[in-house]
């Protein structure tokens, strides 16, 4: 096997650990479901660290760390900078861990209040105020968008860094990706709001594939420019409420997204 | 000029099909008249006009007749089938037993035949073989083929290749030419042959002799058609000022609408960047290196030594008007806009290259 002989060549495969934060783990999952290419990517690396997939659980050093969800406790803003010092690489992946993901919805509101109403006894409850993107606390090196990220970018990511080229994660819009594909724009043809062209690709413009808005699951593109968008989509007929809502869905905690949704 | 009744057009495209050729034309898809194979005469968008576009609004609509080319220019162009979206320029695979590497071959170019190129079409393909003339893939599916350009006698609402020059009558490298006339609403082809390959095709076709008249009503049809144009750009000196106010207050106002989302770069049939990247497996068996549609409204793209030349999106604008309207007079000889309006039509927010052009050509600053 060609895999195996590059084992063979490479005994000291680099070491993998993947952590885990306040989030869903739907992300994790993407790399669980990468079936035909697990086998490559167990025979690339040595998966030193990841509780949803083995009981190997070795401590670090390790390469490359993936960092899944938010920061919203005391105990986990302490335990990400230990994450931080065991990793050579550090990468965060999807919404919750690259802008605070949808429970960052709470910035914007009173969270013991939102306690009251959930919890019997809100007050075995110890979190922050906020909830947090891991960049707001230690220093990243990659980021994966999406909610949940996408399988192919992880592995693109992943076959970057083992061969020691920069991954390319593209900061266009989600635009570039429907064009390419060759589809047909919902804005234009059928007057579907979309966020496209202020979201960063990624995700191969899945949402309009399926004749559906996109609803910015990757985040913001660089430089994006909501205002001009929120008019267009008040012209598709949102009220101004909509509108607000429509950007403070995944990534209410991302800055043009806040911002944008009056946060 | 001869003529193909309705019943001859089928025999021209099972022709086709006989000699193996995939056809691209016109069909009605996710609510709109996109190109894509013709696998049976019906694909066709039949009595289906597109021809109402406005900046930033597209809708298709029955029409009363049953016309197959009664529409204009839709999302996609042709160039996606000559300048593909992503090519895998080269692949190598690691040999065994030397740590060598061998190359994938080249895959031959398919046979196909472009069914209803526009006049404004014609010429952005004219424009794109003279970029991609040293690049050997482009080369072999252009080769590959067979043109069958359509006169448009019905411009759409974005449409201006009257002012480019490019239409409403196409010419230029086309085999065929067809021009779909309706009597009671049912239509015909006069037709035209404009290369060997051309001609040999038209001696295959049950082809009727067309009159004098026919030929009148044509051109007549055609003046006519190039009056009726949604949008008109004054081209007289327009790359000079538009070269001469990099200044000008306009391109702001631009830019406080523009996504930057490269919308219309990658609609504009004549729009030709693109970018590498070089991928490999896991296992490390495999290499490939990848080149895909990339645009000036893209921040990496401007990324050279040093930093980024374009952060503001008021000069990624500015570049594509420039690059269209100015700058590609000197690099290629011609405009680089045909007229074919699709940036206006497919822009999100409608920025229209017609009324920005005229916006900084009309005043000092
Ligand atoms: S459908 Fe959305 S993502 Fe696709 S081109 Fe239109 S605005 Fe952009
Ligand atoms: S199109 Fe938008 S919402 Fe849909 S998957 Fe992509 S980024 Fe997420
Ligand atoms: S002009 Fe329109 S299509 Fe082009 S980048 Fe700006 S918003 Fe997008
Ligand atoms: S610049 Fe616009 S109108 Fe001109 S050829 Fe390109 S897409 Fe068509």
């Amino acid at each position: 096997m060609n895999a195996a002989r590059n084992t063979a060549r490479n005994p000291s495969r680099p070491r993998l650990a993947v952590f885990k934060f306040a989030s869903c783990d739907g992300c994790q999952l993407s790399l669980l479901d990468c079936e035909d290419e697990l086998l490559a990517v167990c025979e690339a690396v040595e998966i030193a660290y990841f509780p949803e997939a083995s009981s190997a659980m070795q401590p670090g050093p390790y390469d490359i760390v993936l960092v899944e969800g938010s920061i919203t406790t005391a105990h986990d803003r302490e335990r990400i900078r230990r994450v931080r010092r065991s990793a050579r690489r550090l990468v965060t992946i999807g919404a919750c861990a690259t802008s605070g993901g949808i429970q960052a919805l709470r910035n914007f509101r009173d969270v013991a209040e939102f306690a009251h109403l959930v919890y019997a006894r809100p007050e075995y409850l110890d979190t922050l105020a906020e909830s947090t993107p891991i960049a707001a606390h230690v220093p990243v090196d990659h980021e994966l968008r999406g909610c949940p990220i996408d399988q192919r970018q992880l592995l693109a990511l992943l076959d970057a860094l083992l061969r020691g080229r920069r991954p390319s994660i593209p900061s266009a819009a989600v635009c570039t990706e429907c064009k390419r594909a060759g589809q047909v724009c919902v804005t234009v043809a059928q007057g579907t709001p979309c966020l496209g062209p202020v979201t960063q690709a990624g995700c191969g413009a899945l949402c309009p594939g399926f004749a559906r808005g996109c609803y910015g699951c990757f985040g913001p593109k660089e430089a994006p420019n909501t205002d001009a968008l929120a008019v267009k989509l008040g012209e598709l007929g949102l009220d101004p409420p909509a509108v607000r809502r429509f950007w403070h869905t995944f990534n209410a905690g991302a800055g043009a997204f806040r911002r944008a949704g009056g946060g | 000029m001869q003529r193909l009744s309705l019943a001859g057009l089928a025999v021209l495209l099972h022709v086709l099909w006989a000699d193996r050729r995939e056809i691209i034309g016109p069909r009605l898809r996710d609510g709109a008249i996109t190109l894509g194979i013709l696998h049976r005469l019906e694909d066709l968008p039949v009595g289906w006009s597109d021809t109402a576009q406005e900046a930033a609004q597209y809708r298709v609509v029955p029409r009363a007749d049953s016309a197959r080319f009664g529409h204009v220019t839709g999302p996609l162009s042709w160039k996606r089938w000559l300048f593909l979206p992503e090519e895998v320029l080269f692949r190598a695979v690691r040999d065994d037993q030397d740590g060598g590497f061998t190359l994938s071959a080249t895959p031959t170019a398919p046979l196909r035949a472009f069914l209803g190129v526009r006049g404004c079409d014609l010429a952005a393909i004219a424009i794109q073989d003279r970029i991609f003339a040293h690049d050997p893939a482009y080369c072999a599916r252009r080769e590959a083929t067979l043109i069958i350009a359509i006169n448009c006698l019905e411009p759409g609402g974005t449409c201006f290749c009257a002012s480019m020059e490019t239409g409403p009558q196409a010419r230029g490298a086309f085999d065929l030419r067809l021009t779909e006339w309706l009597d009671a609403g049912t239509p015909s082809y006069l037709v035209e042959s404009g290369s060997a390959a051309g001609r040999k095709l038209l001696a295959r076709l049950p082809i009727e002799a067309c009159t004098p008249e026919d030929q009148a009503r044509v051109e007549q049809a055609l003046a006519q058609a190039a009056t009726r144009m949604g949008r008109q750009l004054d081209t007289g000196g327009l790359a000079e000022r538009l070269a001469a106010r990099p200044g000008h207050r306009h391109w702001q106002q631009v830019a406080a609408r523009c996504l930057s989302c490269a919308n219309c770069t990658l609609v504009c049939p004549t729009c030709f960047c693109s970018t590498i990247e070089d991928r490999t497996d896991l296992s490390g068996t495999t290499a490939e290196r990848v080149r895909r549609w990339d645009s000036c409204f893209d921040l990496e793209h401007s990324y050279i030594v040093g930093g980024n030349v374009r952060a503001d999106p008021a000069a990624r604008y500015r570049q594509w008007l420039l690059h269209k309207l100015a700058y590609w007079h000197t690099q290629f000889g011609t405009s680089g806009c045909t007229g074919c309006g699709r940036c206006i039509t497919w822009c999100p927010v409608g920025i229209d290259l017609t009324v920005e052009a005229a916006a900084v050509a009309g005043s000092e600053a």
